[in-house]
């Protein structure tokens, strides 16, 4: 017997597992196919519509793309851009002290772990829901988008944290205790420069999503651009549609460009 | 172009030796963000006087969510099934199919420039269309109902983890395919033996992660009739039916939580 056959012998036999696994996935497969694939519902009228999509992409409303009135792209996207900016900063400054009070390594454990379920809690709950519940507080507007944009973003902007929080080097801040430094100096010196790195770069990358959140937000009415296109959509005007969707397009590509570049450049220091 | 206007500080060193300190960005990046800041809040009409003036109408709908309407829920199985069953075909298929456009998108394994370009911008463009506005497009398309929001969430699989999936591909270990390539096997089988075991564990937890957020997206979905529970959100919001509100969102919460949880599971099995 050669030692690859020995080798291959001593593999882990685990077809059990693999074929439990196997099994599961299928009928979960066979489960899901049930009362969700209905093709029933497409006809000539459907191929048509789809047809009237793409070549309303690809001939766009350049009049309604170029023009800088308000209700022009531009202007829109502007504003869709400044709905996810200020939502990212609201966002970013309520997660820093609900990071702090879930991470294990600060606080006792029962708050840690009160403040991770409420983080939850706020994760799950779709955004357009807050969307309508703000738009109670606010009216319809931009402002309501600003709002649900912070809310959505504290539940996962706290979670990294928290992850960011919890690998804190301790032994500087002992060796800054042992030669006498105030909890102020502390703060200053051995934590801001150890987290404030790994925060921003969690928080660009909060912005490059909320860019796509806050451009769909004005399905309920919250700004930016996301009314102007379902009313252009429900009114087959899909010239308007081509035009709204390349810009936004371009515009999160633009944003995802920018947001990797500053990020890589924060890893590298 | 920012050290010419502001030269750098002059520090000698106690040898003698003059070392240049370039001078902090710091406060440049400070003073752009806060003027974007004010420019955003113009646009946006963002007002702390309104903010605290009717917060409290925020907490109230809270308040009126909790108790929750517990009778809601036999109503409400339906449709949590149907989010489920759409998350879950449409992550299934979309990650089958995001394997041969990932594959297609590698520069390390097909040799044409111009098909990898293709199918990157193919996936890039499918990542930068919100899933929401996809479902629209397939409720025009596909009718009314979960399958336009199980094609949304399939479009949206394929994307991100083709994405993730390419990127994984280039990084390998190219060693192994070269060699089984030097012996004789074709493209496709040193694909297979060299290639797929290396990326194998990194794509099904891509994939389950994606299945976990799928779930989440999928709630919404059915906002813009796309089928599942975001339909019935929406018309008890509208009704003012806040009690029904919040037994669909704890419904949402301990079954997110519970995909979660088991995917959490296998991912760190796969790692």
């Amino acid at each position: 017997m050669t030692t690859v056959e020995k080798q291959l012998r001593n593999a882990p036999r685990n077809y059990w597992y693999t074929i439990i696994v196997t099994v599961i996935v299928l009928a979960l497969f066979y489960w899901s196919t049930t009362g969700v694939i209905s093709l029933k519902d497409i006809d000539a009228k459907g191929f048509k519509i789809a047809g009237n999509i793409l070549s309303g992409i690809v001939h766009p409303d350049t009049d309604l793309l170029f023009n800088i009135t308000k209700q022009s792209v531009l202007y829109l996207l502007v504003e869709t851009l400044a709905i996810a900016f200020l939502g990212t900063i609201v966002g970013g400054i309520i997660s820093i002290p609900l990071a702090f009070l879930a991470a294990s390594n600060i606080v006792p454990k029962p708050i840690a772990w009160l403040t991770r379920l409420l983080l939850i809690i706020i994760r799950t709950i779709p955004a357009l829901v807050y969307g309508l519940m703000f738009i109670r507080v606010t009216g319809p507007g931009a402002f309501a988008g600003v709002l649900t944009i912070g809310l959505t973003s504290v539940g996962m902007l706290a979670k990294l944290y928290v992850d960011a929080i919890e690998e804190l080097d301790t032994s500087v801040l002992e060796s800054m205790t042992s030669i006498g430094c105030t909890t102020f100096e502390k703060i200053r010196y051995g934590i801001i420069p150890q987290l404030f790195s790994g925060f921003l770069s969690v928080t660009i990358y909060r912005f490059d999503m909320n860019m796509r959140d806050a451009a769909t937000l004005g399905l309920v009415g919250a700004g930016g651009i996301g009314a102007p296109l379902i009313f252009a959509m429900n009114s087959y005007k899909w010239n308007q549609v081509g035009s709204i969707l390349i810009g936004l397009v371009v515009l999160i590509l633009i944003i995802e460009l920018v947001s990797n570049k500053l990020r890589s450049r924060l890893v590298k220091g | 172009m920012y050290d010419k206007i502001f030269p750098p500080k002059k520090v000698s060193l106690s040898n003698g030796k003059v070392v240049l300190q370039k001078r902090s960005r710091t406060p440049l990046i400070l003073i752009i963000l806060i003027i974007a800041i004010i420019i955003s809040m113009n646009f946006t009409d963002f007002s702390f006087s309104v903010l605290f003036t009717n917060i409290g109408q925020f907490f109230s709908i809270i308040g009126q969510m909790i108790p929750p309407n517990w009778s809601y829920l036999p109503k409400l199985w339906d449709a949590l099934m149907d989010t489920l069953k759409m998350s879950l075909l449409g992550s299934l298929i979309g990650a089958i199919i995001a394997l041969p456009f990932a594959v297609l998108a590698s520069s390390n394994i097909i040799k044409s420039k111009i098909i990898v370009v293709i199918f990157k911008v193919i996936l890039s463009l499918l990542r930068t269309l919100p899933t929401l506005v996809s479902a629209l497009i397939a409720t025009f398309v596909f009718g009314l109902g979960p399958m336009a929001g199980m094609v949304a969430i399939f479009l949206f699989t394929v994307s991100y983890v083709g994405k993730l999936l390419y990127e994984a591909i280039e990084n390998v270990n190219m060693g192994a395919f070269e060699a089984m390539e030097s012996i004789g096997m074709t493209r496709i089988q040193a694909f297979r033996y060299a290639i797929m075991p290396q990326v194998l564990p990194g794509y099904l937890s891509q994939s389950l992660f994606c299945f976990e957020g799928n779930v989440r997206y999928a709630a919404i979905l059915g906002y813009v009739g796309a089928g599942g529970v975001g339909l019935l959100i929406n018309e008890d919001l509208g009704w003012r039916d806040y009690p029904s509100v919040g037994m669909i969102i704890i419904t949402l919460v301990v079954t997110v939580f519970i995909i979660e949880r088991i995917s959490e599971h296998f991912r760190k099995k796969l790692i």
